[in-house]
């Protein structure tokens, strides 16, 4: 397992590979559903906007998608270094910038509905 | 000085870029290691559709609609594979990750995977129940 120095990034890391293990699978599935056409009935706009329209609701989906990407954002950056790629710095910032882009735009969005 | 009288060190060649294809261990690594693109990519597919539901019905019938073509259908078997994937290689070293110690004794690696398991599949059909998955299409 990866190991870092910063314990912030680490602790995102880890608790975003935990969600990510417990409930992609499962959200996935549903999506791919959809995609078939078989939606299921709670993905409707009305049932989805009263979800998301509601604290915990907004906490959930703030949580999976943001520790999704602070997880995906770490562990991408110690993969291209296991691949040889040696611009630690330059892939931090990108791979960090865009999961702090999406944490921003998750909470904006959020609070529009 | 010491370093001089020692004999010339061992040094291990390590091909930079190709390193994980060697052994299986490593090659599971770098599995593990990659996985994180699907997820990075999923939860921005996820990140899409609430930027759909806060745009208005058209826009999110727009998005289930997007769900549905060649492309998206088959990264979602593809990430339904690395999902799955990633979720059975987690669970493999929450006994390393995280032990469980009582008293003198360590629980068992199997008990904290299997628990892990059990939780696992109570919290994804919860999940796909409240979808609505199981309300007869």
């Amino acid at each position: 397992m990866a190991r870092s120095n910063k314990p912030l990034v680490w602790s995102l890391f880890a608790a975003g590979g935990t969600v990510a293990a417990f409930v992609l699978p499962a959200l996935v599935l549903i999506t791919l559903m959809a995609g078939y056409g078989q939606v299921p009935a709670s993905l409707s706009y009305e049932d989805m906007r009263t979800f998301a329209g509601g604290w915990l609701g907004k906490l959930v989906v703030f949580g999976v998608i943001t520790l999704c990407l602070w997880h995906a954002a770490h562990r991408l950056r110690t993969a291209l270094h296991g691949l040889g790629l040696r611009a630690d710095g330059a892939v931090a910032v990108v791979g960090y910038g865009i999961a702090a882009a999406g944490t921003f735009l998750s909470v904006y969005y959020l609070l529009r509905i | 000085m010491i370093e001089k009288s020692l004999p010339k060190p061992f040094v291990r060649e390590v091909a930079r870029t190709t390193w994980y294809l060697t052994r299986r261990r490593d090659r599971m690594h770098m599995a593990q290691e990659l996985s994180s693109i699907f997820i990075g990519g999923y939860a921005l597919l996820l990140l899409w559709g609430v930027k759909a539901l806060a745009a208005g019905p058209e826009a999110y019938q727009a998005f289930l609609t997007s769900l549905g073509s060649p492309l998206s259908l088959g990264l979602h078997w593809l990430v339904l594979a690395v999902t799955l994937f990633h979720t059975v290689s987690w669970f493999g070293v929450t006994p390393k990750a995280m032990p469980v110690q009582i008293g003198e004794a360590f629980l068992p690696g199997g008990i904290i995977v299997g628990g892990h398991y059990v939780v696992w599949i109570a919290l994804s059909l919860f999940i796909l129940f409240v979808a609505g998955v199981f309300n007869g299409g």
